[in-house]
């Protein structure tokens, strides 16, 4: 079936959050306004973004709704777009949390308020450009223009050391982001064109002089450049401050969407454009996600910052992601793209819920709290719901993510799988335990007593979040169906690969 | 036809030099209506003046384009590289203009000989662009340094001005000397001043040593203009003291046409030792620039260690091959002379009466006391940095690009390692206005009056646009390379 929207649809949900940044700095400074306005686009974008998963087709590997236009002559650019399964619902996964990001700042920025909204829809904007660009060109300038809102909402609206967090964000991403350009510029330089599909094209042909010697070289230009987004271990450094100084959407975007932009780099670039180079590679690719992922458990699990401790706990959760990308199996490749979306739903609800009791006694310290059951109820209870799922209770999403990467990878390599199943017991660990100290036993600080339990506004912020990782957890082939034929294309050289290498 | 006949211009060569004309009788009327005009008054009249006769400029540029050749016996060549650059300084000319409406006001300054000057200047920069004829060319830097050495010192109760005024005075008749000296090298090497005639002699075979060195001197004395290391010494001075306005104007204007004289000396006249003069002067500039303005506290010295820089960003494309080499480094030029413009007109809006509020403190808070002019600020200092959407990305990108299409692996390397040192001192400024608190004894932002709000929307207008459709700028660029080395 054929909509006429199919042809803008990606151009409108992409431009649509600018736009209304656009209009947003031209209105009167009135708080109220501007908040209810930046909520009514974001949630015109979801609404539209949902196009994308209800028309997809499934059956069809490939690219849909391209849109392919000429953009700069020289160097030859396109505005080329298009989505598969696992862009799908990345975008769909932006544009979900982005009015959640709007309700739950309603209170807590209060200065400067315009600047804020109008950077978290330019942000926006930048998101979904990334997922579902199919030019290498226009992929980097959405790439970099994530950088600069996020580091503003890092800078302005932060908390202490704020400039010291965003400084460090800023710089550790584009200083990384060069190294892919250069690949990119090479890339560019020897096939006369940045389009993904050519260049994925000349390269399986082998039509490109030089590659072998070039190849490992690209590979590791693109790989830096998202390792360091993701955050790989070691150049995780940045994540934990610039989570705990950030505002409160900020975390939530930045944990949610930007951190997926690596792993989804990786899937859709280093896999797709350098599958021979993936596969040498992957050996101490997974041993960095192993550590990333035991590494970055146990440092959660002694943090006495409950801002810090979610921080870690991403860094230990992509872990996963990265393993089940390199597996190179169906499962371990879908097990990541679902672990990209649940990680991002429940996390960006954990960290929601931490921004909640910011609000109400400005510290993350979880030695500050202790009984909070008793006078925030609702609250508590949710916590827990998103607790179990991100620890990977079944029947929530956490789990089968996770249970997908695990078997995937198995399936390669055995011992890896081993190692990185005990993330899953550690991630129970640390959150549990978190959880018993704020909230179980007495009331151990006066000031809590009369903590107000949520608002309205704050449950409508939460009830989607928990909706969906409930609904992700019983229903998961409403994604896995439109994920799992891209993915097995994603695939389709590796197992050309596996068989040249058994026909020897 | 008679010799006599001969001698007398014709009417194509006055069209051919109409910009220059339309340029000087507004100067000239300006300097002559000032002693006239009550004082008060004179400041917005001589302004709107020389305004009319930027726009003037700017028209007869266009208008120009339809006339393409040479003029007055082969001293000047009107072509797509002229229109270019005659497009470029009448434009900046404007926008300088409009934004020293409020400074002179703002700083007591009497208007008269400023706004001549300033029209002189470019008439001056116009004449680099289309000379091709070294005696004429060295004729037009002078006309354009000379006015540039007295603007510098235009603020005369600072002593700071004047040192910079006279520095710049001395150092600069030095370097214009270098080059007198290597027109002179260069006729004796091939017997001509011409553009055409050296390039054919150079062309034929055999280069006389003498052009080698020729070419260098003449490489020093134009180096020095643009501030490339390790020429660039007189730059952080001259920039600190001189009006802010005349900083943003001699950062551009001037330096465009003294880059356009260099591409023609380079690649029309085909230059020989082009590559590794080049190279090492661009490796230089841009390490020594942005190494320097690591440490800067204050922001117009901080820009000038950041102009050194951009000259040796722009000067890795003179070292590539002219196909791609020509149309980067116009396109650099256009792109910077918009962001630098235009960065400057807030400096110089922000820093008041005496200019005192230009140290990186000053502008702590100023995304909450100014919200406006620091997001413009912040436009301008992204494209500096280079990041895409912005006019220096697509200038660095064509750059980078073309140099490694003539396989200067190395010096591509080096230029993007400063590219990523230069981030970090932009966003010191981006960091100082929005994310810290402003001090305590409160700095005042004034409004900003029409004119310059004007001159701010052209050059963020022009410096976004070349961000997202460069397409246009570049193919007209491209155009001089077909025309001259085919």
């Amino acid at each position: 079936m054929n909509y006429a929207l199919d042809n803008w649809i990606l151009t409108l949900v992409t431009f649509i959050p600018l736009a209304g940044g656009i209009l947003l700095i031209l209105f009167p400074r009135r708080d109220r306004d501007i908040r209810l306005f930046a909520l009514v686009v974001s949630l015109l974008d979801f609404v539209l973004s949902l196009h994308l998963p209800v028309h997809f087709q499934c059956a069809q590997a490939g690219f849909q709704y391209e849109v392919n236009h000429p953009w700069i002559a020289k160097p030859n650019i396109h505005y080329h777009m298009g989505a598969d399964g696992i862009s799908t619902w990345l975008v769909v996964l932006t544009t979900f949390l982005t009015p959640l990001c709007v309700l739950i700042s309603w209170k807590s920025i209060h200065d400067r308020v315009k600047e804020f909204f109008v950077l978290l829809l330019i942000l926006e904007t930048a998101l979904i450009g990334v997922f579902i660009s199919l030019d290498l060109f226009l992929f980097y300038f959405f790439w970099e223009a994530t950088l600069i809102p996020m580091a503003l909402i890092i800078g302005m609206y932060g908390h202490g050391r704020r400039v010291y967090a965003a400084v460090k964000f800023f710089l550790y991403t584009m200083i990384a982001s060069m190294f892919m350009l250069a690949a990119i510029l090479w890339l560019y330089a020897k096939t006369g064109t940045f389009d993904f599909t050519a260049i994925q094209g000349a390269i399986r042909n082998g039509q490109l002089e030089n590659f072998s010697v070039a190849a490992p070289w690209l590979f590791l230009g693109f790989f830096i450049a998202f390792a360091v987004k993701v955050p790989l271990f070691p150049v995780h450094t940045w994540l934990p401050d610039a989570h705990v100084e950030a505002p409160t959407a900020g975390s939530v975007l930045l944990a949610g969407v930007l951190l997926k932009m690596g792993t989804y780099g990786m899937l859709r670039f280093n896999l797709g454009l350098f599958p021979e180079q993936s596969r040498s590679n992957a050996p101490w690719i997974m041993v960095l996600a192993l550590i990333g992922i035991i590494y970055g458990a146990l440092v959660a699990m002694v943090q006495p910052n409950m801002k810090k401790l979610i921080a870690y706990s991403s860094i230990s959760h992509l872990g996963f992601v990265v393993l089940g990308i390199f597996s190179f199996t169906p499962l371990g490749l879908d097990g990541a793209t679902f672990v990209m979306l649940a990680h991002g739903v429940s996390t960006g609800a954990l960290f929601m819920l931490a921004g909640i009791l910011y609000e109400r006694r400005h510290t993350y310290e979880i030695s500050e709290f202790g009984g909070l059951a008793t006078p925030m109820p609702i609250y508590a209870a949710f916590f827990l719901f998103i607790v179990l799922s991100s620890i990977g209770l079944p029947l929530l999403n956490g789990f089968i993510g996770e249970f997908l990467v695990l078997s995937g990878t198995f399936g390669a390599r055995p011992i890896y799988a081993i190692l990185g199943a005990t993330g899953v017991i550690w991630s129970a660990c640390y959150l549990l335990w978190m959880y018993q100290r704020v909230f179980f036993g007495k009331v151990k600080h006066a000031v809590n007593e009369t903590l107000p339990d949520l608002s309205g506004r704050e449950k409508a912020a939460l009830w989607p979040a928990a909706a969906a990782a409930l609904v992700m957890g019983v229903a998961p082939l409403l994604w896995l169906n439109a994920i799992d034929p891209s993915v097995q294309a994603a695939l389709a050289p590796f197992t050309q690969l596996a068989s040249k290498v058994m026909g020897r | 036809m008679n010799n006599a006949a001969q001698m007398i211009p014709q009417a194509a060569d006055y069209i051919r030099l109409l910009p220059e004309i339309v340029l000087s009788v507004f100067g000239m009327v300006i300097i002559l209506l000032d002693p006239l005009l009550d004082e008060r008054r004179s400041q917005r009249t001589l302004g709107t003046i020389a305004l009319i006769g930027s726009l003037g400029a700017l028209i007869a540029t266009l208008f120009q384009a339809n006339y393409p050749g040479s003029g007055f016996w082969n001293m000047i060549q009107v072509d797509a590289f002229s229109i270019f650059f005659h497009f470029l300084i009448a434009a900046v000319t404007a926008i300088v203009i409009l934004t020293s409406y409020e400074y002179m006001e703002v700083q007591e300054i009497r208007a008269g000989e400023y706004y001549g000057l300033i029209l002189l200047g470019a008439v001056g920069m116009s004449l680099m662009s289309s000379a091709v004829e070294l005696v004429l060319i060295f004729i037009a830097l002078e006309i354009s340094s000379i006015s540039t050495y007295i603007l510098a010192g235009f603020r005369r109760r600072a002593a700071i001005s004047s040192e910079a005024s006279v520095k710049y005075f001395l150092l600069g008749s030095f370097a214009t000397a270098f080059f007198l000296y290597g027109v002179a090298l260069m006729f004796g090497a091939t017997g001509s001043t011409s553009i055409k005639d050296i390039a054919i002699v150079l062309r034929s075979g055999q280069v006389p040593p003498l052009a080698y060195v020729g070419v260098a001197l003449m490489f020093v004395g134009l180096a020095f203009k643009v501030a490339a290391a390790p020429f660039h010494v007189w730059t952080p001075d001259v920039y600190e003291g001189a009006p802010s306005p005349v900083v943003g104007f001699m950062s551009t204007a001037p330096k465009a046409a003294v880059f356009a004289v260099l591409l023609r000396l380079m690649f029309e006249a085909r230059a020989p030792g082009r590559i590794w003069l080049i190279w090492v002067v661009a490796a230089l500039s841009m390490t020594i620039g942005n190494l320097g303005a690591l440490v800067q506290d204050n922001v117009k010295r901080l820009l000038a260690y950041s102009s050194i820089a951009h000259a040796g960003y722009l000067l890795v494309a003179f070292a590539a091959l002219p196909d791609n080499g020509i149309p980067a480094a116009m396109f650099y030029t256009a792109s910077y002379a918009a962001m630098n413009v235009g960065a400057f007109a807030v400096v110089s809006h922000f820093g008041s009466a005496g200019e005192r509020y230009v140290t990186l403190e000053d502008y702590s808070g100023l995304g909450n006391r100014s919200p406006v002019l620091a997001a413009i600020l912040t436009i301008f200092l992204l494209s500096l940095i280079g990041i895409p959407i912005t006019g220096g990305f697509f200038a660095k990108f064509y750059v980078f690009s073309a140099a490694l299409q003539a396989n200067l692996v190395g010096l591509v390397i080096i230029g993007v390692l400063n590219s990523a040192i230069a981030a970090y001192y932009y966003l010191r400024i981006i960091v100082v206005m929005y994310m810290r608190e402003p001090r305590e004894e409160e700095v005042p932002v004034s409004p900003v009056p029409a004119g310059l709000g004007v001159a701010l929307a052209i050059s963020v207008v022009a410096t976004i646009y070349l961000g997202i459709l460069p397409g246009r700028v570049l193919e007209y660029a491209g155009r001089t390379a077909a025309e001259w080395m085919h």
